[in-house]
């Protein structure tokens, strides 16, 4: 089943990406959507009947070259499992919404044919987005890391003949080639220190590799922490934290199906799902997990304060997307890898549907894209006004404070802060509460001048503006019942009770009345434990019954009982049993449901206090805006700019590297290679030519001369070589 | 005792016997009118001789260690014969509408080959000289075999003049060699010079050499070869340029592993030196030419620069990849000849490399065949043979700790690219002109697309040819 889920998508790519011409392109769109939507059921019922344990389809050798042995594999666990779901679920719709979006586009001329290679595309992301989330290696992985970047590249360059979006698909290529950079320097590191990059390897090598060095660079790292790191640097990279976050607004010029699917629900959320992957090495690698969720608040509050000015729609989209990345960073690097993987599972739902449902806006307004041109929409489009009103709930956190009701934002990301609040420390809770206000902030503004007030900018278009086709907005319904839902129901599987937790990702655990899990009469420490142990029984003589299991872990549990009271729990997972992994230590969640109440509030007070502000900005008094931003000139250009970054970047990177690759191409490619090269071939060469001619003369006097000069010569040699 | 001398020699023996029969045949009977059943019967007679001496084995010495029947000498007889025959076969045509079919002409290039047949199995300096002396009589007589035409006997001339000077270079080295060693077997010659030789043996030494330099038309003793290619008849020109070249290297090799594989240092430097020089001339002097025939002619002066490399090496891996050089080199060029025989235009043959301009649009088969050929010749490190050849030799130099010299040959090798390529840039790119002739018949299309045939096929395996050079090259130095 598994398999098919995988390839599926590669049969729709190839099918329609070569074959469009043989079957036509409305075949192809069908073609594509219809496997896309039959890994979809697939994937739903892979999630639903999933047991916990974790299983491997291999498919063939294929690597095998000195000590490197590779399987070709699907590993499918509850990570997979989760994954599956996002992945195909999101790209199902997109592929369906792309129907009516992709229908008439202005970018090409009315007999050109590009709807069959922008749904080979769109299958091929998804192969490729499948092929990272199932991998059993590393490499496997990065296959699947890199070949979601070809799809991103080649869909954020779909209109090939702007060339802004040309401009758009080189840098996030080449802003991801950085964080690959460190990615592939990280797989390194772990086969040299491992000698395998197969991930149960891996995780088995991790508490050893945990006590050494590696030499890097200029310095002796431990060898978790520098691996760690390294990863985090690819994660970086393709979640576009802060440093390399910069391509992530600008490819937006990609058609708004592509930023739906890539660039808000799947592909960006790739880093958080690595660092989940990884997470018992990154459990070893406690100063990577404060980088991580310093990298991750930060983000979170850059990327809220640019989105607060920002007047193109998905622009806006996409720097809220970039925050909210930083809150599943957060969240993972606090330690609370269940609540990163929530969050991402609840935000694939709302996002992507916020995407479309500014992709419906788009196509009712002929491609305007900039929100000052918008006003008064609700009344022209209910339905994806709707639409757009849940997802604005969804990811501002709407919902009953200190309850698990409300929107699927409320419940993941107050999990999330609540998380940084126990596990990240002070800077990561205040940075998040903030950008929960501002996020709330920006997302009623962007709803208040799309939809509420007097129609602004051209009237032809208001005129015009019309509901989208049904397929359009089926999948806006869809998304919507996961914007609404998908936080309550799985709330308790993701960031319930540690117990919940465990079971959901089968981590062996155990809670404190370990005599009574060696009496075997305590059902749910028994039938969690056995599952690992029959899962690795043959790999570790330590994990052969949970009695010894029990045992191990008691003093742990019992520490924890008397230092800080957190009940009587503690995770006994090694590294490599279930999904994730947290350390015996690790009681972050509990913390978290232990936070003081005004901890738990905060996000809604947050959220509230930004709603109350945008209805005062945009609603009551719609001037506000610009006389501030006119009183506080220099902060509102520091924000419009998104803080200078480009231009810094322009400055520091793309200058000096466009200076040396105009150096080397004029001076040393040109100048030098060149110029030697015509001057050996145009001077010296016949110059010689011209004297060997004359050399031949046809006078047999000359030829003779030459000859005896020849010996002369060669006798020469030999008598001073001889000499010595 | 003589006896088993003599069934040694026999192939050697059956040839002169069957020149000189078929010299008397040729006087009494028609003359020239049976000179082309001469020439078939010629090539017929070195093809059979070829087989035959290509099913002997083990090693065979005769006349006191004067003579040896290798594999190595085997090798070269084989290539060398049957070169020789495909020359003739290809020729026969081409003489006889140009009315220069004489009887002689077989006769002679039988005789040459005789000559050849002894230098590659000569383990003594005289009857190496012997060998050389009947190969260079006979080949300065077909030079000048068209009488009447005056570049034709000049070349001739020419030819006889500077090789008389040369053989007494060789006689001078020879005897300095005889008067330091006091014999003239190269086994002997091996044991007097130990590993330290005199001043004077060294002497000897580079007089022998520039001989052979002379025989191979290796720089800076080149300078007869376009000239001599030039005014030779085509047939002649193209038979020069294959089995003697292969004779005077195989030669050389002998004399310098068996006779000096002491001092592999001495001479390693002699032929680096004259593989660097011959390499760049016969690389940079061609640019300028613009008839084929002396392009032809700088372009082996170039390839036997390839081929000393080989030999400079002084490894047996370096023989290997010199006769494998060699092979290569002279069916690509006995290809590259059939193509010359071939340009006529109105009847008239035709040199000026102008005349190919857009032959692509004339003759699209021959002008691919001729691409591949001349892609070979110049080595790219395209699929093609010559490319393997020229690896070969590189690797040699490099294996023996001459990396300079492997740099040197392939920048002379990219330097040299530039005639071979420029000539296919007239067939597929150039101007309209009128076309030439479409003549040729079909042996000579048969032989062109062989060759060139070879140089694609021969990629995958060379053939088997690898192991049998190898077993050769290993029978000469040890």
């Amino acid at each position: 089943m598994a398999t098919m889920i995988l390839f599926a998508p590669l049969l729709g790519a190839l099918l329609s990406g070569f074959g469009w011409r043989l079957i036509g392109e409305t075949a192809a769109q069908w073609i594509t959507t219809g496997l896309l939507f039959l890994a979809c059921l697939l994937s739903w019922i892979v999630f639903l009947g999933f047991d916990g344990e974790t299983y491997k389809v291999v498919l063939f050798r294929w690597i095998e070259s000195g000590t490197l042995s590779t399987d070709w594999a699907i590993r499918v666990d509850r990570l997979t499992a989760i994954m599956l779901i996002v992945v195909t679920t999101v790209s199902a719709l997109v592929h369906l919404y792309s129907f009516g979006y992709m229908a008439h586009d202005e970018n090409f001329g009315h007999h050109a044919h590009y709807k069959a290679r922008f749904f080979a595309y769109l299958s091929f992301f998804t192969f490729a987005m499948l092929m990272l989330v199932t991998a059993d290696n590393l490499v496997q992985m990065f296959f699947g890391w890199e070949g979601v970047g070809v799809a991103s590249y080649l869909l954020i360059g779909f209109y090939y003949k702007k060339p802004s979006a040309n401009a758009a698909a080189i840098k996030a290529f080449v802003v991801n080639r950085v964080g690959d950079f460190g990615f592939a320097l990280g797989i390194f590191a772990i086969f040299f220190l491992v000698d395998s990059i197969n991930f149960d390897d891996v995780f088995n090598a991790v508490p050893d590799m945990a006590q050494t060095n590696l030499t890097f660079l200029w310095g002796e790292w431990n060898s978790v922490e520098l691996i760690a790191f390294l990863l985090f640097v690819g994660a970086m990279g393709k979640s576009a934290q802060l440093f390399l976050h910069t391509w992530l607004p600008d490819a937006m010029e990609g058609p708004t199906p592509v930023s739906a699917l890539i660039h808000a629900a799947t592909m960006v959320t790739a880093g958080v799902f690595l660092v989940c992957r990884m997470s018992p090495l990154i459990e070893y690698a406690p100063h990577a997990k404060e980088f991580i969720v310093f990298i991750g608040a930060t983000t979170a509050f850059f990327a809220a304060t640019v989105g607060l000015v920002q007047n193109d729609i998905k622009r806006v989209i996409a720097y809220s997307t970039c925050s909210q990345l930083g809150y599943m960073f957060v969240a993972a690097g606090s330690g609370v890898y269940s609540v990163a993987m929530f969050h991402l599972f609840t935000h694939a739902f709302f996002k992507a549907m916020l995407f479309l449902g500014a992709g419906s806006v788009i196509h009712a307004m002929h491609h305007e894209q900039d929100m000052r041109n918008y006003g008064g929409l609700r009344k022209k489009i209910p339905l994806t006004f709707a639409a757009m009103l849940i997802g604005t709930l969804a990811i501002t956190g709407v919902g009953i404070p200190l309850t698990y009701i409300g929107f699927a934002g409320f419940l993941s990301k107050d999990a999330v802060i609540e998380s940084a609040f126990a596990g990240g420390g002070h800077y990561a809770f205040w940075m998040l509460v903030i950008a929960a206000f501002m996020t709330s902030f920006y997302s009623w503004r962007l709803m208040f001048l799309t939809f509420f007030g007097k129609p602004r900018g051209d009237h032809h278009a208001h005129e015009h503006a019309h509901e989208s086709p049904t397929v359009m907005l089926v999948p806006l319904g869809v998304l919507a019942l996961g914007a609404v839902f998908s936080g309550m129901i799985w709330h308790n599987s993701f960031f319930g009770k540690e117990e919940s937790v465990a079971k959901f990702f089968s981590i062996p655990y155990e809670t404190g009345a370990h005599e009574d899990a060696a009496a075997g009469d305590h059902a749910a420490t028994a039938t969690g434990a056995a599952h690992v142990a029959e899962g690795t029984a043959s790999e570790s003589t330590e994990a052969a019954t949970e009695e010894v299991l029990a045992s191990e872990a008691a003093p742990a549990a019992v520490a924890d009982v008397a230092e800080g009271g957190h009940g009587d729990f503690a995770f006994t997972g090694l590294p490599g049993q279930g999904a994730i992994h947290f350390a015996p230590e690790n009681h972050v969640i509990a913390e978290a449901h232990a936070a003081p109440k005004w901890v738990k509030v905060s996000p809604f007070i947050a959220m509230v206090l930004g709603l109350l502000l945008a209805i005062q900005f945009y609603l009551v008094r719609p001037d506000w805006p610009a006389k501030l931003a006119k009183q506080q000139r220099p902060l509102y250009l520091f924000l419009l700019n998104k803080w200078y970054f480009d231009e810094i970047y322009n400055f520091l990177f793309v200058q000096p590297a466009m200076a040396l690759g105009r150096f080397l191409w004029k001076r040393g490619d040109g100048g030098v290679i060149d110029g030697g090269i015509n001057g050996v071939a145009m001077g010296i060469v016949p110059l010689l030519t011209r004297l060997a001619g004359k050399a031949q003369s046809g006078y047999i006097f000359s030829y003779v001369f030459a000859m005896v000069l020849g010996v002369l010569v060669l006798l020469t040699w030999v008598t001073l070589g001889g000499a010595n | 005792m003589i006896a088993q001398d003599l069934q040694v020699i026999l192939p050697e023996i059956a040839l002169a016997v069957y020149a000189i029969v078929a010299l008397l045949a040729g006087v009494y009977t028609g003359k020239d009118k049976s000179a082309a059943m001469i020439v078939w019967i010629t090539a017929a007679v070195m093809a059979v001789i070829g087989l035959w001496i290509a099913t002997g084995s083990g090693t065979n010495a005769a006349f006191g260690g004067s003579f040896v029947d290798d594999s190595f000498a085997r090798f070269c007889k084989v290539i060398i014969l049957f070169s020789g025959a495909v020359v003739l076969v290809m020729t026969q045509d081409y003489m006889a509408r140009r009315g220069i079919l004489r009887f002689e002409y077989p006769v002679l290039v039988a005789l040459a080959t005789v000559g050849m047949m002894f230098m590659v199995s000569a383990e003594d300096l005289l009857v190496l000289y012997m060998g050389l002396e009947l190969q260079s009589l006979s080949l300065y007589v077909v030079t000048s075999l068209r009488r009447d035409s005056v570049k034709s006997t000049e070349a001739g001339l020419k030819y006889f003049i500077l090789g008389a000077l040369s053989s007494g270079m060789l006689l001078y080295g020879a005897s300095l060699t005889y008067g330091y060693t006091g014999t003239i077997l190269f086994s002997g010659i091996i044991e007097a010079a130990g590993d330290d030789v005199s001043i004077g043996l060294l002497f000897g030494l580079v007089f022998l050499i520039a001989g052979f330099a002379f025989k191979v038309s290796a720089a800076p003793f080149h300078m007869w070869t376009p000239d001599v290619y030039e005014g030779a008849p085509t047939p002649v020109t193209a038979f020069l340029s294959t089995a003697p070249k292969m004779a005077a290297l195989a030669l050389m090799a002998r004399v310098l592993h068996e006779g000096f594989g002491g001092v592999i240092s001495d001479w390693q430097q002699i032929l680096a030196f004259l593989s660097v020089l011959s390499m760049f001339v016969g690389a940079i002097a061609a640019i300028g030419q613009t008839n084929i025939k002396r392009l032809m002619a700088y372009s082996s002066i170039s390839h036997m620069g390839f081929a000393l490399m080989g030999l400079a090496a002084g490894t047996t891996f370096g023989v290997e990849a010199m006769l494998i050089y060699m092979v290569i080199y002279i069916t690509m060029n006995v290809g590259m000849f059939a193509f010359i025989l071939s340009m006529e235009k109105d009847g008239v043959p035709v040199t000026d490399i102008g005349a190919l301009h857009m032959y692509s649009k004339h003759e699209p088969l021959r002008a691919l065949a001729l691409l591949v050929l001349l892609f070979s010749l110049a080595g790219v490190a395209a699929p093609m043979l010559g490319f393997f050849g020229k690896f070969y030799v590189l690797r040699a130099a490099v294996e023996a700790g001459m990396t300079w010299l492997a740099v040197a040959g392939v920048i002379a090798a990219v330097i040299g690219a530039f005639y071979y390529i420029r000539i296919v840039y007239y067939m597929y790119f150039g101007q309209d002109r009128e076309p030439l002739d479409a003549g040729g018949g079909p042996i000579l299309w048969v032989v062109l697309m062989g060759s060139a045939l070879i140089m694609i096929v021969g990629v995958i395996n060379m053939f088997g040819m690898e192991p049998v050079a190898a077993a050769a090259a290993a029978a000469l130095v040890n």
